[in-house]
C-alpha cells in the first residue's frame, strides 16, 4: 500500500544526497600528500567541526543508539555521556598539543616522541581498532537498503564502497572532510525532523529534550504492563550495576579521546587555536544528536507499546509490524494478545531489534513517506562518514607510517607516496568490501571494543607523552602491551570468541568496561618502567617543551619565510 | 564563532628569558584543573555515583539523576570546551604567544 511511495523517496533521498558528495569531491580532489592527508592544514574551524561531528556519529549512533536507549532506560546513558565526555578530555588534554606537533598521523606522534618500536606497535593497533570499526559501518548499511529498498544488504556494502572509494581515492582527507560537512547537514536535519514532529504529536510542544520528560510517569507505567523495568530507574538496565555504569562510561569516554580517526582531525585545522575551536564545534555538533536521542528512544518506546497493547492478534497490529518483521528484525510469537516486549529474541510475546527503532520511528509514529525517505538517507549518511575517515586512518598508517617511515626510510618522492597512499586506500576499501559481504562472527561485539582497546592503547601514551617528560620509549612500549594484552584477554575471557566459552564478568564489570582499568595499568606500568630507565634525550625533552606553547609555531614559521 | 584576529598582536614575541614559559603553563594546568573537576562532579558525580539520591527531585517530569545522566551533563561538556577555548585564548594574548590568522 505505501510501500510505493516510501520506496520513491528513500531512492529519492538516496540518489540526490549520493550526487551531491561526488560533486563536492571531484571540486576537492588533490594532488599532494599534505592535501591528501591533513587535506594542507586550511579546514576551517566550523566546517572541522562539522567533519568530526560526522565522522564521529556512525551507524551506530545514529541508527542504533535511541533503540538500545528504549530498552536500557536510564542507563543508556553510558552512551550519551561517554561519547560526548571524552571530547572534553581532547579538547583539553590532547587536540591542540598534537596539533602543535603538526604532523600527519597519531603512530606518527608516539613514533617521534618515543621510537621506531612504538611507531610500528601503535600503526598497528590503528589499522587494527579502524577495521574492526569499518565493518560495522558497512553492515550498518545494510540495515537501511534492505528494508526501503528491499533489495540484498549486500547491495549496500558494494554502493557504500563505489561511493566512498570515489572520493577517497581522488580527494584524501579533504574530499572526505567536505563530503562529511555536507553528510553531517543530511544526517541532522533526519534525525531531527521525525523527532520534532512526534514531539509535537505527543507531547504538544515542538522540543523533544523537553516533551520527553512529561511522557516519562506514562511511559514507566506502560513499560511495567509490558514486564520491562521502569524508564527512569538507574541501575536496572545493566546487570553489572553501579561499578558497571561507571567503568563503562569512562572506557568510553577515554576510548573516545584515544581513537585514531577521531584525533587525527585535529590535524586539519590552521591554527593551535583552530584546533581548540574545532573540538567545541565538534562537541555541539555531537550534541545535537545525542541530546535528542533519549527523547527519540522514550517516544518511540511509548508509541510501539500504545500501538500494540490491547491488540488481540496479529491481523490488529499495527502497519508497521508486517514489513519489518519480514526482514526479521521484528518477531511475534504469540496468536493472540501482546503481553510483553523484549530485545531478546524469543523472551517475550514480541521481539523488536533495537537496531530498527530510529529507521522505524517515523513510521512508528505514522509519519508521511518522504520523511521515512529522508531517514534511510541519513542512517547512509552517517554510515558513508565514518567509513571514510576509518578508511583513512587505515591508509595512512599503512602508506605514511610503515611504507614511508619504516620501508622507504624517508626516501620516497612526493609522486611515490601518493600512489602508495591512494594504493593503500584502494586496498582499504577492497578488504573492507570482503569483510561487509562475509561479516566475521565476531564483528558486531568486537566493534563496541574498539573503545576498550583505543582506552587502554593510546590514551595514557599519549597523555603522559604531553604532560610527562621524563615517559620514555621503553615505559610506552611496555604500557601500551600491558593495556592491549590485559583488556584484550578479559573481552576474550568473557565473549564468545574465536570459539571459546564466554566466562562470567568477574565482579559484574562487563567487557565494554575493562578499557578503564586496562588504562590505569598502562598508566601505571608506562610510569614505573620509565622511572627505571634512562630518560628521553635533551632533543626528545625540548620538543615536548615546545609543543605546550602556540607562538612558537608562528616563529617557525616566519624563520621558514 | 569567526576565526577573525587582529593584525596588532600578531608580532609580540615571547619575552626573552624563560620564565614567562613556567607562568604560562601554570595558569593553562590550573584552568584544565578546575575544569576536569567540573566534568568530573556533573558527569560521574550527579550522573553516576548519586543519581539515586538525585533521581528524588523531580522537575518538570524529569527525575534530576536522569536529566544529569542523559542531559545535564551533555550541555555541561559544550560549555566546558567553549569556556577553555575562549579562556585560552585570553592566556595567550597575555603572554603574547596568540597566533596570526590564515597561513603563518
Amino acid at each position: 500500500m505505501n510501500l510505493e511511495p516510501m520506496q520513491f523517496w528513500t531512492f529519492f533521498f538516496l540518489l540526490l544526497t549520493f550526487g551531491i558528495y561526488i560533486y563536492i569531491a571531484w571540486r576537492s580532489r588533490v594532488k599532494e600528500t599534505k592535501e591528501f592527508y591533513v587535506a594542507s592544514q586550511g579546514v576551517p574551524t566550523i566546517a572541522n567541526g562539522a567533519a568530526v561531528a560526522a565522522d564521529w556519529m556512525s551507524a551506530a549512533s545514529f541508527i542504533g543508539m535511541a533503540g538500545l536507549i528504549a530498552f536500557l532506560g536510564s542507563d543508556g546513558s553510558v552512551y550519551l555521556m561517554g561519547w560526548t565526555g571524552g571530547y572534553v578530555l581532547l579538547a583539553l588534554l590532547l587536540a591542540p598539543y598534537l596539533r602543535k606537533w603538526g604532523k600527519f598521523t597519531v603512530p606518527e606522534f608516539v613514533g617521534d616522541r618515543y621510537s621506531d618500536t612504538v611507531r610500528v606497535v601503535a600503526a598497528i593497533c590503528a589499522i587494527v581498532i579502524s577495521f574492526t570499526y569499518v565493518v560495522g559501518q558497512m553492515t550498518g548499511g545494510g540495515v537501511v537498503f534492505a528494508r526501503f529498498l528491499g533489495l540484498e544488504s549486500h547491495w549496500a556494502v558494494v554502493v557504500a564502497a563505489v561511493v566512498i572509494f570515489f572520493y577517497a581515492v581522488l580527494g584524501g582527507m579533504k574530499g572526505i572532510t567536505y563530503t562529511q560537512v555536507a553528510q553531517y547537514t543530511v544526517l541532522i536535519i533526519a534525525y531531527l525532523i521525525p523527532a520534532v514532529a512526534v514531539s509535537q504529536q505527543i507531547g504538544g510542544f515542538p522540543v523533544p529534550q523537553v516533551t520527553y520528560g512529561t511522557i516519562l510517569a506514562e511511559l514507566d507505567a506502560l513499560r511495567e504492563e509490558f514486564g520491562l523495568h521502569h524508564f527512569t530507574e538507574a541501575f536496572a538496565g545493566r546487570a553489572g550495576g553501579q561499578l558497571d555504569v561507571f567503568l563503562v562510561t569512562m572506557s568510553l569516554m577515554i576510548g573516545t579521546a584515544g581513537l585514531p580517526h577521531v584525533i587525527i582531525r585535529f590535524y586539519t585545522t590552521k591554527t593551535v587555536r583552530g584546533a581548540r575551536f574545532s573540538a567545541f564545534w565538534a562537541l555541539f555538533f555531537i550534541s545535537l544528536l545525542y541530546l535528542t536521542a533519549p527523547a527519540v528512544g522514550a517516544f518511540t518506546k511509548l508509541n510501539l507499546l500504545q500501538g500494540v497493547q490491547g491488540a488481540t492478534g496479529e491481523g490488529d497490529l499495527p502497519a508497521w509490524v508486517e514489513p519489518w518483521a519480514e526482514t526479521g528484525h521484528v518477531q511475534v510469537n504469540s496468536d493472540g494478545a501482546i503481553d510483553s516486549v523484549s530485545n531478546v529474541q524469543g523472551a517475550a510475546d514480541m521481539y523488536v531489534s533495537p537496531d530498527i527503532l530510529v529507521l522505524a520511528s517515523p513510521e512508528i509514529g505514522g509519519l508521511p513517506a518522504p520523511i521515512i525517505g529522508l531517514m534511510a538517507a541519513g542512517g547512509m549518511a552517517a554510515a558513508l562518514s565514518t567509513a571514510a575517515g576509518l578508511l583513512l586512518v587505515i591508509s595512512s598508517s599503512a602508506s605514511h607510517d610503515i611504507y614511508y617511515r619504516m620501508i622507504s626510510k624517508e626516501k620516497a618522492s612526493e609522486k611515490t607516496q601518493m600512489l602508495v597512499g591512494r594504493l593503500a586506500m584502494v586496498g582499504a576499501v577492497l578488504v573492507a568490501i570482503i569483510a561487509g559481504l562475509n561479516p566475521p562472527a565476531f564483528v558486531a561485539q568486537v566493534v563496541a571494543f574498539a573503545f576498550g582497546l583505543a582506552a587502554s592503547t593510546f590514551f595514557p601514551i599519549l597523555i603522559l607523552g604531553i604532560f610527562w617528560k621524563r615517559a620514555n620509549a621503553k615505559g610506552a612500549a611496555a604500557g601500551m602491551l600491558t593495556g592491549l594484552i590485559f583488556s584484550a584477554s578479559y573481552m576474550i575471557y568473557t565473549l564468545p570468541l574465536f570459539g571459546l566459552e564466554a566466562n562470567d564478568h568477574i565482579w559484574g564489570i562487563s567487557p565494554e568496561g575493562i578499557g578503564t582499568i586496562g588504562a590505569a595499568l598502562n598508566f601505571l606500568v608506562t610510569i614505573v618502567v620509565s622511572n627505571l630507565t634512562r630518560p628521553p634525550s635533551e632533543e626528545v625533552q625540548e620538543m615536548v617543551e615546545s609543543i605546550r606553547y602556540p607562538a612558537k609555531q608562528q616563529l617557525e614559521a616566519a624563520g621558514k619565510l | 564563532m569567526s576565526d577573525v584576529t587582529h593584525e596588532g598582536s600578531s608580532g609580540t614575541a615571547p619575552p626573552a628569558d624563560n620564565s614567562w614559559r613556567q607562568r604560562y603553563w601554570k595558569k593553562n594546568v590550573r584552568l584544565m584543573v578546575v575544569l576536569l573537576a567540573i566534568w568530573f562532579t556533573v558527569s560521574f558525580g550527579f550522573g553516576i555515583i548519586l543519581i539515586e539520591p538525585l533521581n528524588n527531585i523531580e522537575i518538570l517530569g524529569f527525575p534530576l539523576g536522569l536529566w544529569f545522566a542523559q542531559q545535564g551533563s551533555i550541555y555541561t561538556f559544550v560549555v566546558l570546551i567553549l569556556v577553555y577555548a575562549l579562556w585560552m585564548d585570553r592566556i595567550d594574548k597575555e603572554f603574547g604567544v596568540d597566533e596570526p590568522k590564515g597561513k603563518g
